[in-house]
């Protein structure tokens, strides 16, 4: 049944996008299994159920949804941190899933990461030249001293200048450390970018200093963005293209404009409610969503967003909706259409 | 054309910071007054080692049977032990045995112990399977170990350090293990796996220095410990054989007449407190030089 889904995914996506996207996500799974102290299978988590979707080359794709709805492993089975359990990545006409972890590490430096907490992600004990160079060590590029010139080049083009080379990551700010961490995807001239979350440790003023770098980086580089992030007004700003994940399903995948001035879903028309609007007097009906989001391990029947919708029905309860294209290139998967 | 001159440019930057740090680590380093008695002291006790052969008038080795336990005098200055040895000659030469045995065991079990605790951190088979024998190894009492593998292996003073080394690893195993554990989930491991880089790499190069403040704090009190343990072996007639002066068997020829002869427990004990002493606070100095972030807050 969801192969069809794909199936259409795939037949449709053609006539309005001619471009042949560069990475291609079909119905990837990752579930974790719960095992109890004997080492017996207890539950299994379905962190990441099915999904697809397409990046296309220099555009950006938002991940968006709430904490724990498995938009940041699908990021890490991407770059294989995690390994999937089910599911095709099509990146260049090659599935990084069934290669080789030797023919991988060829494609590793075609898909760099940036990572959400700048504290942690650069080494205390390194200096920041050596932090930035060692990718290109890695990778195998360039001499030492072309190492350093490339080492140079990347921290002006973030923003940073020569003398932070022999810092410590302690001597910087939030927001420098995240254009160190950016420096370090960019330095070995990647297709694809994945930024989990990379402004969400950020304060309001640095994450749009950085959107901007990106963005401006992005033109630059002809870069390829996949950005995941819980803030769907950071995600808008910056997205050609909006995923909205619940629950490790992808429940709407469409255009930004198209999502934002016309949601469908129901969830995704409960997070658009919650972006705060800069007009005082503005009175907009807040969707609030009861209850918690539920346990993975023991997600609903039917629809998995039924337990919280507003407009559930019947039908919610017992069958699982298939994903349609409900206006032109707008995916919902959604009994109410 | 640019990028030559930019790195010249860089390189200017580099020799002013490398002037800069040094400069900085040498101030901070004078700045901990307990450290620098700790270099001092080890400092002394290393210098007594060494040039204290040269300088001593006496043979450790000659006994005197008519001047047996002699009181410290202007001929003996810290006085004779039971065969009429001078104790002071003897105190000398011990250094070089005692500290010895104290440094390599440190350095042995450190870097073993290091090893060992890096990869049971990073595989967890390994972890199961190295922690268990660390386990095995704790289980007895360091002593008795030491003199089961010295029975095993015969006295000599390196096997005295072998036989040490061995029983000391697991504690450093699990400083380091511990350490490792927390370090492996930092993001900038995850990074590094993203770019692929080998586990080699990983473990060495990045695990590893984030592991050295509680190593450095556990290698000096197993110098520390051994410097103990040695004469306590020395005692039980497993340690570094007699005539061979060692402090360790000098404090235990001593207690035996500690009534009648005071000096000869209380001269080697000044010079083991002395030696654990300096590198404690030495090493504690060290941890913190170390450390970048102790770096920032002291600037």
């Amino acid at each position: 049944m969801l192969m069809q889904v794909d199936k259409k995914h795939n037949t449709i996506q053609p006539i309005i996008e001619p471009s042949k996207p560069l990475l291609e996500v079909n119905g990837l799974k990752k579930h974790f299994s719960v095992r109890n102290p004997l080492g017996r299978l207890e539950a299994t988590v379905k962190a990441v159920n099915n999904v697809s979707f397409q990046l296309h080359e220099g555009q950006t794709y938002g991940l968006v949804g709430e904490s724990g709805c498995g938009k940041s492993t699908t990021g890490r089975t991407l770059l294989r941190l995690i390994e999937p359990t089910e599911g095709e990545a099509i990146f260049q006409g090659r599935d990084i899933f069934k290669l080789r972890k030797d023919e991988f590490q060829k494609i590793r430096q075609d898909m760099q990461m940036v990572f959400q907490d700048p504290y942690s992600s650069l080494n205390p004990r390194k200096r920041i030249g050596h932090t930035l160079e060692e990718p290109l060590k890695i990778h195998g590029i360039g001499k030492k001293s072309e190492r350093v010139d490339l080492v140079m080049d990347i921290l002006e083009k973030v923003g940073l200048r020569m003398e932070h080379f022999y810092r410590y990551p302690h001597e910087f700010s939030g927001g420098q450390r995240q254009r160190i961490g950016l420096a370090r995807a960019l330095i070995v001239n990647p297709k694809l970018v994945i930024c989990d979350e990379p402004v969400s440790a950020l304060d309001v003023s640095i994450q749009s200093q950085i959107i901007n770098l990106l963005r401006r980086l992005q033109e630059e580089l002809k870069l390829t963005y996949l950005f995941i992030a819980h803030d769907i007004s950071v995600v808008r700003h910056i997205s050609d293209r909006i995923g909205v994940m619940y629950l490790g399903q992808m429940v709407e995948d469409a255009p930004t404009d198209s999502l934002i001035s016309n949601p469908l879903h129901p969830y995704t028309q409960a997070l658009l409610s919650a972006v705060p609007i800069a007009k005082p007097n503005f009175q907009r009906e807040r969707i609030i969503l009861k209850g918690e989001i539920p346990s993975p391990m023991n997600p609903p029947s039917g629809c998995i967003f039924h337990t919280r919708c507003p407009k559930a029905m019947k039908i919610c309860k017992t069958d699982f909706p298939i994903i349609k294209e409900v206006a032109p290139d707008h995916f919902v998967g959604c009994h109410l259409y | 054309m640019e990028a030559l001159e930019k790195r010249e440019e860089l390189i200017v930057i580099k020799s002013n910071l490398k002037k800069q740090q040094r400069q900085l680590f040498i101030r901070r380093f004078f700045a901990n007054k307990l450290a620098v008695v700790g270099l001092a002291i080890i400092i002394f006790l290393i210098l007594l080692s060494i040039l204290g052969p040269l300088v001593i008038s006496h043979d450790p080795y000659g006994m005197k049977v008519d001047d047996r336990l002699g009181a410290p005098s202007s001929i003996h200055l810290l006085g004779t032990d039971e065969f009429g040895r001078d104790l002071l000659s003897r105190i000398i030469y011990g250094a070089q045995v005692s500290m010895g045995v104290g440094f390599a065991v440190a350095a042995i079990a450190s870097i073993v112990g290091m090893a060992v605790g890096l990869y049971a951190s990073y595989y967890r088979v390994l972890d199961n399977v190295l922690m268990r024998i660390c386990d095995g190894i704790m289980a007895f009492p360091a002593i008795l170990l030491a003199i089961a593998l010295m029975a095993a292996l015969g006295a000599s003073t390196n096997n005295v350090i072998l036989s040490l080394s061995i029983v000391y690893i697991p504690y450093i195993a699990r400083v380091v293990r511990s350490a490792a554990l927390v370090v492996r989930e930092e993001t900038y491991i995850e990074a590094m796996k993203a770019q692929g880089a080998s586990s080699w790499r990983i473990i060495w190069l990045h695990i590893a220095p984030n592991t050295l403040s509680p190593l450095i704090v556990q290698a000096t009190f197993i110098f520390a410990n051994a410097i103990i343990v040695e004469a306590a072996l020395s005692f039980l007639g497993a340690g570094v054989p007699a005539p061979d002066p060692s402090w360790g068997n000098i404090l235990y020829d001593g207690k035996k007449v500690i009534f009648t002869a005071w000096w000869m427990v209380v001269y080697p004990g000044i010079c083991i407190v002395l030696s654990v002493l300096g590198f404690n606070l030495f090493g504690d100095g060290l941890r913190d030089l170390l450390d970048p972030h102790t770096n920032q807050a002291k600037k």
